[in-house]
């Protein structure tokens, strides 16, 4: 074993966890549902064609897999760090040059379809740092909630980040 | 879709990732994160040898097999771990099979994989089943 270092995890980080970010406004609209549709190979339509969706029963596109609407860029908060999500927020005690995403899990609570815009909150649910093949780590889960127009929740998503 | 302990189902979700692949999607989701398109940040900033795929483009392809088989209106939960990087070259294949059935909803693995059989994305998908 190396020398013990003091923690990554700092009191600034500490303080943080469970802290409500400032909701973000997400678009789901009908030209970036094809993008991302095309961007990883679906070729059902109902991601293309309003028709088709409407057919199959929804209100229009669907928004596929891992696709949670595209947020809507404010100028004048584009300087400013949020302070959640896996990346953000206060910085640990040592600087950590490498970033990865560890993994996602999204659960679908109603359905998501173009014109729908939704309220995204996100806070940092835990702070963890371990020692592993990539050497010392600190993991961050963040959790998103996902509102809709109508105030219902529709997706909860949680992220693991990886700093090493 | 009726669904059974044991279903499975294999699909290719990318043949040969290249960079285009994966700068559609950052524009798609708007990840511009330059790890995945700027070679010389890839190389400099983490020391990696090249710009790798994103995460979520890997559970975004993946999920494309989840609705091909069981359709998007099923999916109720979808979670995965990136358990190595996906890289330009690679070709990915998605592998599902209900592990359990109960309350009218199946529970799936999730596991895709690279040209050499190791495993890029392992989680586990809800889906309701008629």
């Amino acid at each position: 074993m190396a020398d013990e270092l003091p923690p990554l995890i700092t009191d600034e980080m500490r303080a943080q966890i469970g802290k409500e970010s400032a909701p973000t406004t997400m678009e789901v609209d009908k030209t970036a549902i094809r993008m991302f549709a095309r961007s990883v190979g679906h070729t059902d339509p109902i991601y293309y064609d309003e028709a088709a969706a409407k057919a199959a029963g929804y209100r229009g596109l669907v928004a596929p897999p891992g696709y949670l609407g595209t947020p809507v860029f404010n100028p004048d908060a584009a300087s400013r760090r949020g302070g959640g999500g896996m990346f953000g927020g206060p910085e640990p005690s040592r600087p950590l040059r490498r970033i990865l995403n560890g993994g996602t899990e999204i659960e679908y609570l109603n359905d998501i379809c173009a014109g729908d815009v939704l309220t995204a909150t996100t806070h940092v649910a835990n702070y963890e740092e371990t020692k592993g093949s990539l050497g010392e780590m600190l993991i961050t889960t963040s959790k998103t909630v996902y509102k809709n127009q109508d105030g219902k929740v529709v997706a909860i998503s949680t992220g693991t980040g990886i700093r090493y | 879709m009726a669904l059974k302990v044991g279903d499975k189902h294999e699909q290719v979700v990318i043949e040969t990732v290249n960079r285009t692949h994966i700068v559609k999607y950052a524009g798609a989701s708007g990840d511009f994160n330059p790890l995945h398109h700027d070679e010389g940040a890839a190389q400099k900033m983490a020391g990696y040898p090249s710009v790798f795929a994103h995460g979520m483009l890997s559970m975004g392809l993946t999920g494309r097999a989840l609705t091909d088989w069981l359709g998007v209106t099923a999916l109720k939960k979808y979670g995965v771990r990136f358990t190595k990087q996906v890289w330009p070259g690679d070709t990915l294949t998605a592998q599902l099979e209900v592990t359990k059935v109960e309350d009218g909803l199946a529970t799936i693995k999730v596991v895709t994989v690279n040209q050499n059989g190791e495993s890029v994305v392992e989680g586990e998908a809800v889906a309701a089943v008629s």
